[in-house]
């Protein structure tokens, strides 16, 4: 009997828990697109863009996002400790509680309570609920690495238990709310401190949960799945320590040309170019891992995902970036640029590198090979020129807002009124949804795909079963 | 041997939570021990009942999804939605609703910008007043009472002063009251002084229409009217949330204004207890200075003088 076949279970629930919800999350994400040029689309209460969005952003951020981190981070955490999870009930609970703490989220997110802070959304008793989960996580997690039986703990392990220290903090510091009764309560914080301490944990959620852990994938499962050793160790050290210590002085670029004190603003631009060097530490290892062999790119296929998506993060950290200079900042923030921006960052890293992982786990947990590579094949072009199409055209109208809204008559007039802004932005909308609709029909190909390898994997083991008796 | 951080989890653990919270003490936890982050402008007030009703429904609906609440020091910025944004004017917002995406328009500065009317009816059917609006309509939320036990465990929670008189008075109140009375009070304690120091009262250089009985300038005022006036004064002027401009009375009193009279209400708005021609106004006609050119301004008038002779 495999030791690790308890555990493995417990992978596979968040990995499917996790696609579940990713699910619900894109649809809704379609929806929502859909509302963006159809008003029609809205159906109060509950289904109105105001409350929708939230429910995308959460639901793929905590849904699917959080849940593949908890179950990839196991598996690989087991492999880099070589012995099965410390406490496997304890895990096996964390997936119940994870879909309950979700499902909970989502129909209260419909319901409107809110706490308007983006990425924080969810009422205080949810709050609670969600750092239970975290306890339980960084429980197992520092249990299952200090028991371990490998010496030297290998860089994913880093970014571990970073991910685990840092997301503690942010989370728990942003989510003081004075309750009002049991649905609603108020930050806090006020004004121009309520958004610096909102931003300082927003800006870090996505250092954090959209950074680091997809980081720890990536060096586990691209040597993993090339057999090709990481490029330089030194370099994991370098980008490793001063990629965490560089993030958390970033927030205030989110709040450019705000009331924020200036200088909190300069200090966080000057920070975020520092970010390029150690976000590319880790592109220039990823790419020159994969250098001696390039024809790995055509003979694995799991390779494509992980290249692409490690140079769609290399674009990411140097756009975003840029988008933090005040000359920058003041023609394309609050335009649709920024959704542009952050859905290369999740259509082209995060869900590339996760589905790229899921690939790689879940043929192994069955001990058999990936039920078509040819469906993978599709699925990565289809999400490919999807997430293309969807940010191209955000950043295309996401200036076109910028300058209409900047443009003035010879008088000195503004030229245009808001309406006549907004209006030039329906066609854009529309190749929006369009690419949000190839991008959904790629992952349906990857669900099939990874469906077909779980039913021939179960298939495969019962035969073996048999075979012993 | 700094390698042996790579051997110990504990003391790797440790050592990243410092490292991660040099940034935050630097840039979060000391600024707020300071005075700088807890500006309070002197005319700011506590929201009241109704007005944190209001707010906590802007909350519910994601309204900050699609609109910000921060003018950002730019000139177009300032042209188009007022003066820009101060730190002290927050002082009350548990959190900030600045937001970050402007699918609609700012609204740091709607705050007495259009009668109270003008936002019960775009709330309503927001397509009325702007044809091609994706903004969702909001109608369904009249007729739902507001809870008082609720609205002042709120106040309490926030510790916002309110007398018995304002917690009975919710009673009778619909949601839509509410939210309506929360867009009237933002931005409201910067802009009355500021904003008409950075807009000075602009005076007509001619005293009569120089495109009057204009074909041409009848039918682009005729357009434009239909874009910035129709849905306040109605169609072919006949008056709806905003006075008729065809019933011969003009601020109150009988008796038609002259053309330069015109201009400068469509230029500079109205505001509470100004006076043009020895007529009092009562405020609510928001400045059009920003949105229409002289010659565009005057193009209405042509307009509204052709309606009136008919």
């Amino acid at each position: 009997m495999n030791d690790y076949q308890y555990d493995n279970q417990t992978v596979r629930g968040f990995i499917i828990s996790s696609i579940f919800w990713g699910v619900v999350g894109i649809l809704i994400g379609l929806w929502i697109s859909i509302q963006m040029w159809a008003p029609s689309w809205n159906i109060a209460p509950y289904f109105t863009f105001g409350r929708m969005r939230v429910v995308h952003t959460n639901g793929l951020a905590f849904g699917l996002g959080i849940g593949a981190i908890f179950g990839i981070f196991y598996y690989i955490t087991m492999r880099l400790s070589r012995r099965p999870l410390l406490f496997p009930k304890l895990a096996r609970f964390h997936l119940y509680l994870f879909n309950a703490a979700i499902t909970l989220a989502a129909l209260s997110l419909f319901a409107g309570m809110n706490q308007s802070l983006e990425y924080a959304e969810l009422e205080w008793p949810l709050d609670i609920g969600v750092v239970i989960l975290w306890v339980i996580f960084a429980v197992n997690i520092f249990g299952t690495i200090i028991k371990r039986k490998e010496e030297q703990m290998y860089i994913s392990l880093w970014f571990i238990i970073a991910t685990v220290v840092s997301v503690a903090v942010l989370y728990i510091v942003n989510n003081l709310f004075i309750p009002a009764g049991l649905f609603k309560s108020y930050h806090l914080f006020a004004g121009v401190n309520s958004a610096n301490v909102e931003w300082w944990y927003g800006h870090n959620a996505v250092g954090f949960i959209f950074t680091t852990p997809i980081l720890a994938m990536f060096y586990y499962f691209l040597p993993k799945s090339t057999g090709l050793p990481i490029f330089s160790h030194r370099l994991s050290i370098i980008s490793f320590w001063s990629i965490v210590f560089a993030y958390l002085w970033t927030g205030a670029h989110h709040l450019v040309y705000t009331p924020l004190p200036n200088w909190i603003q300069t200090v966080a631009i000057v920070f975020t170019m520092f970010l390029i060097a150690p976000s590319w530490g880790s592109v220039v290892n990823g790419f020159y891992t994969v250098a001696p062999d390039w024809s790995k790119m055509r003979t694995n296929y799991l390779t494509k995902f992980f290249i692409l998506g490690i140079t769609f993060y290399g674009l990411q950290t140097l756009q975003g970036p840029t988008q933090g200079l005040r000359v920058v900042s003041q023609l394309i923030h609050y335009t649709d640029w920024v959704p542009g921006h952050v859905h290369m960052g999740t259509m082209g890293w995060v869900t590339m590198v996760v589905v790229a992982s899921v690939y790689y786990i879940i043929p192994k947990i069955y001990d058999t090979e990936i039920y078509s590579e040819k469906i993978a094949n599709m699925h990565f072009y289809l999400v490919l020129i999807g997430q293309l199409i969807f940010s191209i055209t955000m950043w295309i109208t996401g200036i076109q807002q910028g300058a209409l809204w900047k443009a003035v008559n010879p008088d000195g007039t503004l030229k245009y009124t808001f309406i006549e802004t907004l209006v030039k932005n329906y066609h854009f909308w529309h190749m929006r949804t369009l690419g949000g609709i190839i991008f959904t029909v790629g992952m349906l190909f990857f669900i099939y795909n990874i469906f077909m390898t779980i039913r021939k994997g179960k298939a495969l083991s019962a035969i073996k079963r048999e075979g012993v008796r | 041997m700094a390698g042996a951080i790579y051997r110990k989890p504990i003391l790797f653990a440790i050592v990243s939570a410092i490292v991660i919270l040099i940034g935050t003490a630097v840039t979060m936890f000391i600024p707020m021990l300071t005075p700088q982050m807890h500006p309070k402008l002197e005319n700011l007030k506590p929201f009241t009942p109704l007005q944190l009703a209001g707010r906590d429904i802007y909350q519910r609906e994601g309204c900050n999804n699609c609109h910000t609440q921060t003018v950002r020091p730019l000139k177009t910025e300032v042209m188009r939605y007022g003066e820009y944004s101060k730190a002290g004017e927050f002082a009350y917002d548990h959190p900030f609703l600045w937001g970050s995406k402007r699918t609609g328009p700012d609204l740091a500065r709607i705050g007495k910008k259009y009668p109270d009317m003008w936002h019960y009816k775009h709330f309503e059917d927001p397509r009325a007043f702007f044809a091609e609006s994706n903004m969702p309509s909001y109608g369904w939320l009249k007729g739902r009472s507001l809870d008082p036990e609720d609205i002042k465990s709120h106040m309490d929670a926030l510790s916002f002063p309110y007398t018995a008189d304002d917690i009975s008075g919710l009673s009778g109140k619909d949601e839509m009251d509410a939210l309506v009375a929360y867009m009237q009070v933002i931005g409201i304690a910067v802009t009355k002084t500021a904003a008409s120091e950075a807009k000075p009262r602009v005076k007509a250089e001619e005293p009569e229409n120089p495109l009057a009985g204009d074909q041409k300038a009848i039918e682009l005022g005729e357009e434009l009217y239909e874009g910035n006036c129709e849905m306040c004064h109605g169609e072919h002027g006949k008056g709806d949330i905003g006075p008729s401009l065809v019933d011969n009375i003009f601020l109150y009193e009988e008796g038609d204004l002259a053309d330069d009279d015109y201009f400068e209400i469509i230029n500079n708005g109205t505001s509470e207890g100004m006076v043009e021609e020895g007529r009092t106004a009562k405020g609510g006609m928001p400045s059009f200075s920003d949105q229409m050119q002289k010659n565009e301004i005057w193009s209405v008038i042509s307009y509204i003088r052709s309606l009136q002779k008919k």
